[in-house]
């Protein structure tokens, strides 16, 4: 077991933690985070070797790399006395290889004659490799983290890292860039944050060759997500007018070619979830979703608004045609509540998820009414992780279950709906006030 | 719609949710187009486990195309030369035809869904909701 050091992004510092230990676990790697601090950018992990550190973080979005640790310390006396002290078995190894060192200060600077002056100091490692720019064998880093107080910035650091550069994160090779929502062919107002739909298929596993659904489409946010990690996305919608796009040069389709994953993509389908057509024993390997809370567009299903109304039109002919069975039939939509359609998800992942597959979906909470008891349960679903993001008046929290075998009995509640809490909808319109309670 | 989703979908409606009629439908009057995908052995091989054979052969009779083996193809290896025409014809048919338009028709209670601009509609009436 060896010592790494891993440079976490300040980026959702609530889901850093999750995001490691999914794909850990994915690749079957043992990985305690428990002592994970949101408010330091660094952490200290023990992993088996160096592969292990590169399967993990080849796939992080939240993090930034991952180095071998060969030292640290308050001072830099004693970063080199715990270098030699630690790792001088280490130095012969690479000895005749090619390297350059790198320089990080995190919430610092050092100018360029400081940071050669430290370098300098590592020369007791004698490396005779030579330096090279571009394409060395090895980076060796200098990692180094400040405390910021205020507007001040502090001039000596907080604690020094020194270590060999393993593998640099999804994010650090630009990865965000390339999902970039400013860049892709098609969006639309439902479109998902690029950053966080690739965040939510990492901790809900998403991986090579796995079936992955969405319920709720939209534009294809999850879906591209999915394929961007090899997984085989499969998406539906009630709203058929997303799914196809303006044209071909702006549809989900297009959005696969740009990114090189066409071949990933299975298809999308018009479809209500709750009527799903998809055959029991087809294999959903990860649900991962955005279901439709309802503030740009209020939830809905199929069936009629008013059933008194809609009677007897299932005997309308047209053309001699019966109604309802011709191409450009309209099936009526009629509101449905955000609990019951929750219910609805929940109960499908433990009907269609292999043991061990995960359901990872988004659902907003008022901040002034929110208790842990509204988020759903199943009792075949175990909740592994509620991550919040805030926002002013409310919330929007990740959910993560992991289906589990029969050995396994949870509870099945909503406290949504058996607190009787009212549409999402309508506290957002109602600004969150008393009355819209 | 792909041909391969033909094998991932049922009638949505409740009442056949218990029938082996409802799988697969019946694809009638289907306008077919062909569209280009790279081609990769490995990943047809993989998505044949995940297939279910007999409905494959019937949908492609319904599309008229009676060539299929009756039995799934088993363990096909991309570097022998047969296994690579059958790798190569599976791909032209589950990846590469698209359904753009035609008629899915439930074998149980004969209720027709449409494909429109290649993406089937599961929605339903509200007196099969």
């Amino acid at each position: 077991m060896k010592e790494y050091l891993i440079y976490l992004a300040q980026a959702y510092p609530e889901f850093r933690r999750a995001e490691l230990e999914s794909l850990a676990d994915f690749f079957g790697i043992p990985l305690d985070m428990s002592h994970h601090n949101v408010e330091r950018p660094f952490i200290i992990v023990t992993l088996e070797n160096d592969e292990q550190a590169k399967q993990i973080m080849k796939r992080s979005i939240l993090s930034r790399g991952i180095y071998e640790l060969w030292g640290q310390g308050k001072t830099y006396e004693e970063v080199h006395a715990n270098v030699k002290e630690t790792s001088s078995d280490r130095f012969g190894i690479y000895k005749e290889s090619s390297f350059k060192f790198d320089f990080i200060a995190y919430k610092g600077s050092r100018s360029n004659n400081e940071r050669m002056e430290i370098i300098q100091d590592f020369s007791y490692l004698a490396f005779e490799g030579g330096v090279r720019m571009k394409n060395p064998d090895q980076i060796f880093s200098v990692l180094e983290e400040y405390n910021v107080n205020g507007m001040e910035k502090a001039s000596e650091p907080l604690h020094i890292y020194f270590g060999r550069q393993i593998q640099l994160s999804a994010r650090t090779e630009n990865v965000l860039d390339k999902y970039d929502l400013r860049k892709r062919k098609y969006i639309g107002t439902t479109s998902f944050d690029a950053e966080l739909s690739l965040v939510t298929c990492n901790i809900g596993q998403v991986g090579p060759g796995k079936v992955t659904y969405d319920p709720f489409t939209g534009t294809g946010s999850f879906l591209v997500a999915a394929a961007n990690f090899g997984g085989l996305p499969i998406g539906s919608d009630i709203d058929a007018r997303a799914l196809r796009g303006k044209g071909e040069k702006r549809n989900i389709q297009a959005n696969f070619k740009q990114y090189g994953t066409s071949l990933n993509f299975l298809d999308v389908l018009t479809m209500d979830f709750t009527n799903n057509a998809f055959r029991q024993d087809f294999g959903i390997d990860t649900i991962v979703c955005d279901p439709p809370y309802g503030v740009r567009e209020g939830l809905k299903v199929c069936g009629a608004k008013h059933p008194e109304k809609a009677e007897g039109r299932e005997n309308v002919v047209i053309d001699g045609e019966k109604a309802h069975l011709r191409r450009d039939f309209i099936q009526p939509k009629k509101p449905y509540e955000l609990s019951d359609l929750l219910d609805d998800l929940l109960f499908f992942a433990a009907e269609r998820l292999p043991v061990g597959g995960r359901l990872a979906f988004w659902m907003p909470t008022a901040n002034d009414d929110f208790e842990v008891n509204q988020i759903p349960q199943h009792e075949q679903l175990e909740l592994l992780y509620n991550l919040e993001q805030v926002f002013n008046k409310w919330s929007r929290r990740l959910l993560v279950y992991v289906k589990r075998d029969e050995t396994y009995k949870g509870e099945t509640t909503n406290g949504l709906k058996s607190q009787n809490i009212k549409n999402f909808r309508v506290r957002y319109f109602g600004r969150f006030t008393e009355e819209s309670r | 719609m792909k041909f391969i989703t033909t094998n991932f979908v049922k009638c949505a409606i409740k009442g056949c949710q218990s029938s082996t009629e409802a799988f697969p439908l019946k694809y009638e009057d289907c306008q077919l187009a062909q569209e280009e995908q790279e081609y990769n052995p490995e990943f047809i091989a993989h998505m044949l486990e995940r297939l279910n054979w007999p409905a494959i052969i019937q949908v492609a009779k319904d599309l008229g195309n009676e060539s299929l083996p009756p039995t799934k193809p088993e363990s096909l290896d991309p570097i022998m030369e047969d296994d690579q025409a059958v790798l190569r014809d599976l791909h032209t048919l589950l990846l590469e035809t698209q359904i753009v338009e035609g008629r899915m028709i439930c074998r149980n209670c004969e209720h027709v869904y449409h494909i429109k601009n290649s993406i089937p509609n599961f929605l339903l009436p509200p007196h099969l909701c």
